[in-house]
């Protein structure tokens, strides 16, 4: 490998690291924190079977998984100014990142929730809680434990598909990246750096999460 | 103290209890016999509202409410006065043996902190648990989990226990200590209405018997008469079933 090629590589490591850690993670943490409220949220009203409500959380899923990641940042960002609503790139990514990741999380959650025996929360009823205390105290844990590591796989796709937000023009990684490769010309060195910078992030959040199971597994049952 | 009158209960064209009338005194053990699909569980699930009834009433410390027609609150008051031990233990499997018998007492009754973990304390060592405390359901057997169970079913001082087929689901030689906990309550005077297989239980702790069949009570009395001088056809020829099965074993 050429010296000119070392430099250029330890150079832009520090370059593309940069909006890492100004846009790829806070995109990340930001959008990955709303999509949990909202999946929490639209998977409890669906396990509660609230009317209406449940009907909407349906649709909603139903438009955010079937459609691409791709396409619905390009009609928040490019297509919503026409509404006379224009959003600057970050929000925008934030928007979008948070309902795409919300409406998997929900069907992750919902499922851990009806993965919980009916006894626990007849258990709950028979000490004297009630539906929501039980909820909260019981029943929510347990299937948030269930989710765990389903979760940590989405929030880990997550952080690698935040690369797409380089095509609203939010400089994170990815963009930083293609700006260097078109001055300089070494598309397969720095994209290969590229990616081994995601694997990094990924890697890190793996770790985190296996600790994560473990300190869960506490009360995990054996045999399940 | 408490009793249901005419309590009906169907699933879809099945119907499960067939207009049942029951009594129970303070200080009464009463065991609910009979064979399996009788209805005895979903009385017992009816009674604590588990299930909703389609018809009858329940009397309970002089307040008589319609089942089919209960609000919210008077079901949340009620079962504040009662407490139920499934078959299958339904502990918190994301709490502690001691967090079980707390959290009802805390969440669900206010209570302070030192005071709820004295008296669950108090309730574990009551049924031979004080020494696991710290442990989650899983790292239980079965006995033990059971008897937390108990524990966590005393602790609120109900005024009545339900059990449901509390010793069901256990290996035999685990439904001693569970049927030696429920003996020792029933001698300090704990109203108990225990829906059992159990006829050893039955017939030395319990003071009466409820024998159920197809959704309706064939026979109900004293329980030394019961399985002494059974009066009904059908009573006789299910203790001489059960009587058959205990000889083979």
């Amino acid at each position: 490998m050429s010296e000119r090629l070392m430099e250029l590589l330890l150079d832009s490591f520090w370059k593309i690291l940069l909006p890492g850690l100004t846009a790829t993670i806070p995109l990340t943490v930001i959008a990955f924190s709303f999509a949990m409220v909202i999946a929490v949220a639209a998977a409890l009203v669906q396990f509660a079977k609230i009317k209406v409500l449940r009907q909407l959380c349906r649709f909603y899923i139903w438009v955010f998984r079937g459609t691409p990641l791709l396409v619905q940042l390009f009609v928040v960002f490019y297509g919503l100014p026409r509404l006379g609503i224009v959003i600057e790139p970050f929000p925008a990514a934030v928007i979008v990142f948070s309902l795409n990741e919300g409406a998997y999380c929900a069907e992750i959650i919902r499922a851990a929730l009806e993965s919980v025996p009916p006894g626990q929360l007849e258990a709950g009823y028979c000490v004297g809680m009630s539906y929501l205390q039980t909820m909260r105290r019981i029943i929510l844990p347990q299937a948030m434990r269930t989710a765990f590591p389903s979760l940590s796989n989405s929030l880990i796709a997550m952080v690698k598909d935040t690369s797409l937000a380089a095509n609203i023009t939010v400089t994170e990684m990815f963009m930083v990246t293609q700006r260097i490769v078109a001055r300089t010309y070494e598309p397969l060195a720095l994209y290969i750096e590229v990616g081994l910078i995601y694997l990094l992030f990924s890697t890190v959040l793996t770790k985190l999460q296996n600790m994560g199971e473990k300190k869960l597994n506490i009360y995990e049952e054996q045999e399940a | 103290m408490l009793e249901i009158k005419q309590i009906r209960k169907s699933f879809g064209p099945l119907e499960v209890l067939r207009g049942v009338d029951l009594r129970v005194e303070q200080g009464d053990v009463v065991a609910i016999l009979g064979p399996s699909g009788s209805g005895k569980t979903t009385l017992l699930r009816c009674v604590n509202f588990l299930e909703t009834a389609n018809s009858g009433t329940m009397t309970f410390d002089g307040e008589t409410f319609s089942l089919d027609r209960m609000t919210r609150k008077d079901i949340a008051r009620l079962r504040k006065k009662t407490a139920f031990v499934f078959q299958d233990y339904n502990l918190f499997r994301n709490k502690t043996a001691l967090q079980n018998v707390m959290e009802g007492l805390i969440i669900a009754r206010k209570m302070p902190k030192d005071l709820a973990l004295e008296i669950s304390r108090k309730a574990l060592q009551k049924v031979g648990m004080a020494d696991r405390e710290g442990h989650y359901p899983h790292q239980l057997s079965g006995g033990q989990q059971q008897r937390v169970a108990i524990a966590r079913a005393i602790a609120a001082g109900p005024e009545i226990i339900f059990f449901d087929e509390p010793t069901s689901a256990l290996d035999p030689e685990l439904t001693g200590e569970v049927l030696a906990v429920m003996r020792q309550l029933a001698d300090e005077g704990m109203t108990m209405l225990v829906v059992t297989h159990e006829m050893g239980f039955a017939r030395t702790v319990s003071n009466k018997v409820i024998f159920m069949e197809d959704g309706v009570v064939v026979e109900e009395g004293p329980s030394r008469e019961f399985f002494r001088n059974p009066r009904e056809e059908r009573s006789k020829a299910f203790l001489q079933t059960i009587r058959a099965a205990e000889m083979a074993e």
